[in-house]
């Protein structure tokens, strides 16, 4: 493994809940190498989104990233940044795509300016030469009369399109990570599909690195070359994509698994997992998934989990898994 | 001072022109222009023959045709110039086209050239509704150039930042706002002046806070939307957002409120002109010395007749326009329309 772009080290969000500060996110550590996509996977609410947004540093209030925390982007210690820089590696160093593409533009300006203004923004191109590269972005990520779509409203594209606009806009700068938060969710199937084969196409041409937020494992089988599987604020289990997809070992990533409807197995009921994730600041006092593990026994409930190597790149934080390790 | 109204005239022109072709550019704002033209038409025309009015009215100069009993130094305008007022006037009252005076019935210096009557002291009333025209105008014009930065100012930076600045805004806003309208108007005119900037001054001040809140609630809004954080994501200094993405987005909200204030604050005058605080050759000047008329046997109608009419004409034909710009510019008929 190259060495690491990204490096999280303890990251920890806390928001205001029933009178004390609740981890949203909970000492998470994480590495994203150079060219690597790592699928960052969870439930709603397990605090996905918010790593991402704190690795921007844009959490917004009363949320706050406790002092303990370390991220580190290229060498350089992004919460020690003084506003200026930071505003200078966002976009740059670090580009984020979301969820949603039909919010995701200005409904008032046209496509074009939106990519040119984010061009603009880090590079100094005079306006005709940013017109251009907007242009061959456009074509670059797919999209049909590049030229004459610079001038189109985000009303006047489709989901996918806008999805598209929204990628070249964020690719235009050439940023050395994209963070991308549920890049297709809201979009349909096959527009899905297209939309995966691009990031792919772009992050191997740009040797760019992904962190890619998803609760799909379709996409993450699709894309991920790393998976980190989350659950309430801690990482559950990280490993190659063949590892946690093929040989799970925490219990959750077994149970989500095993949750995902099957060509294969058709008929039968489908597996659930149990219960419902606790609210924020109601958390159990050791592991975390405990109320809801089929496997659960008598030290989850008090200690939190260690976390166990089960190969040199695989690891899992879960008694269970170090009561059957051989070490 | 006759060249205040000829700069005013001249910037407003060339904004005029300026703002219309920048408009033409953008297919958006071209569709709505026509939109609006398609829908009110007749409204539009009326409108613009006010703003033709109120501009003839401002532009004046010193000198020229030797009319009598004009200072040499007076600059008079367009209207002055086409009424001639210091020649044609009568000795008192008389009807509309009428030949002879109204009390007493002697014959008029100049019979039935009086389209709206004579007042009191004789002047043609045709001619003083016509000038009140430009106060109006500037009434409603000159307050929202106050009061609407004054809303952005506040409403946008509480919107947007939040926190402590929100706090304080909002603090404010209530205060004005739990203040009678008409006493703090009063008020001020009483410590400022009764002069046209003075009045135009404190209906702004006054009327700013509802205006404030409908952008900050906006601005909360558009802050969370997912085109705002993709900017910030970007890199996009606060300054920048605020320019380039939430503004854009409230300029439906400030166009059609202008067009609602507009009115608003021309009868708004009226009622201070009622209270003896309006201003000079306005129509709720031209009104409120009609009340005593009113109780005249047989009864003086033309001069609240005019100063009326032409108000409420202007005010339905703004809020015709007011009422389409909204269909027009509400994003969600918008979306339906293309």
């Amino acid at each position: 493994m190259s060495t690491p772009i990204l490096n999280v080290e303890n990251l920890t969000v806390t928001f205001p809940a029933r009178g004390a500060r609740a981890p949203v996110v909970d000492a998470i550590s994480l590495s994203v190498a150079q060219g690597e996509v790592l699928a960052l996977v969870g439930e709603s609410g397990c605090g996905k989104s918010m790593t991402a947004l704190a690795i921007l540093r844009l959490i917004a209030k009363p949320g706050r990233i406790e002092p303990e925390s370390r991220i580190v982007f290229e060498d350089r210690d992004v919460l020690g940044l003084k506003v200026t820089q930071m505003r200078a590696l966002r976009g740059a160093g670090i580009a984020m795509i979301f969820q949603e593409p039909m919010a995701s533009l200005n409904p008032v300006q046209t496509v074009g300016d939106q990519v040119i203004e984010a061009l603009r923004l880090h590079e100094r191109v005079g306006r005709a030469a940013a017109r251009d590269r907007a242009a061959a972005i456009f074509e670059r990520v797919g999209i049909p009369d590049p030229r004459g779509r610079l001038d189109a409203y985000p009303h006047q594209l489709s989901g996918g399109l806008k999805q598209r606009v929204m990628i070249a806009m964020m690719l235009v700068v050439q940023p050395r990570l994209l963070i991308a938060d549920e890049p297709t969710t809201a979009l349909d199937v096959t527009v899905q599909a297209q939309i995966l084969a691009l990031l792919r196409e772009l992050q191997d041409e740009l040797d760019m690195s992904i962190l890619l937020i998803t609760h799909d494992f379709g996409v993450v089988n699709e894309l991920s070359d790393r998976v980190a599987v989350m659950y309430g604020g801690r990482i559950a289990e990280e490993g190659t994509r063949a590892e946690v997809l093929g040989a799970p070992r925490h219990p959750y990533t077994q149970g989500l698994l095993r949750s995902i409807p099957s060509l294969a197995h058709r008929g039968g009921e489908l597996e659930e997992i149990t219960g419902t994730v606790p609210s924020l600041g109601t958390w159990p006092a050791g592991c975390r998934f405990a109320t809801r593990c089929p496997k659960v026994f008598e030290p989850c409930n008090e200690q939190v989990p260690q976390t166990v190597g089960v190969s040199e790149t695989h690891n899992a934080a879960c008694h269970d898994v170090a009561r059957n390790q051989p070490s | 001072m006759s060249w205040i109204g000829n700069a005013i005239v001249a910037v407003l022109l060339v904004a005029g022109v300026y703002v219309w072709w920048r408009a033409r550019r953008n297919r958006l704002w071209r569709e709505a222009m026509a939109a609006l033209a398609r829908r009110r038409r007749f409204a539009l025309i009326i409108l613009g023959i006010y703003v033709v009015i109120g501009m003839l009215d401002a532009v004046s100069w010193v000198g020229g045709d030797g009319v009598q009993g004009v200072a040499a130094s007076e600059a008079r305008s367009v209207i002055d110039r086409i009424f001639k007022p210091s020649v044609f006037r009568e000795k008192s009252y008389s009807a509309p086209f009428a030949s002879a005076e109204f009390v007493g019935g002697a014959a008029l210096t100049f019979p039935g050239r009086h389209v709206l009557g004579t007042d009191l002291l004789g002047d043609d009333v045709l001619y003083k509704t016509l000038k009140g025209v430009k106060v109006a105008l500037l009434i409603g014009g000159l307050t929202c150039l106050v009061l609407i930065p004054l809303a952005l100012l506040f409403g946008v930076s509480a919107g947007y930042f939040g926190g402590r600045i929100d706090d304080v805004v909002f603090f404010v806003m209530s205060t004005l706002a739990s203040i009678p309208n008409l006493l703090l108007l009063i008020a001020l005119i009483m410590a400022l002046g009764k002069g046209t900037l003075q009045v135009c001054f404190a209906l702004g001040i006054t009327g700013w806070v509802g205006l404030s809140r409908l952008t900050r609630a906006e601005t909360l809004k558009l802050r969370e939307l997912e085109y705002v954080q993709a900017a910030r994501a970007l890199g996009v200094s606060h300054f920048t957002i605020v320019l380039r993405h939430i503004l854009p987005n409230l300029a439906h909200l400030v166009i059609i409120t202008f067009a609602l204030l507009f009115t608003g604050l021309v009868l708004s005058e009226t009622i201070l002109a009622y209270l003896g605080i309006g201003l000079d050759g306005s129509w709720g000047r031209m009104i409120d010395q009609a009340r005593n008329e009113l109780s005249r046997d047989p009864i003086i109608w033309w001069n609240i007749a005019a100063a009326s009419t032409a108000l409420f004409i202007l005010v339905l034909c703004v809020n015709l326009i007011a009422d389409a710009l909204r269909d027009i510019l509400d994003p969600r008929t918008l979306r339906e329309r293309t």
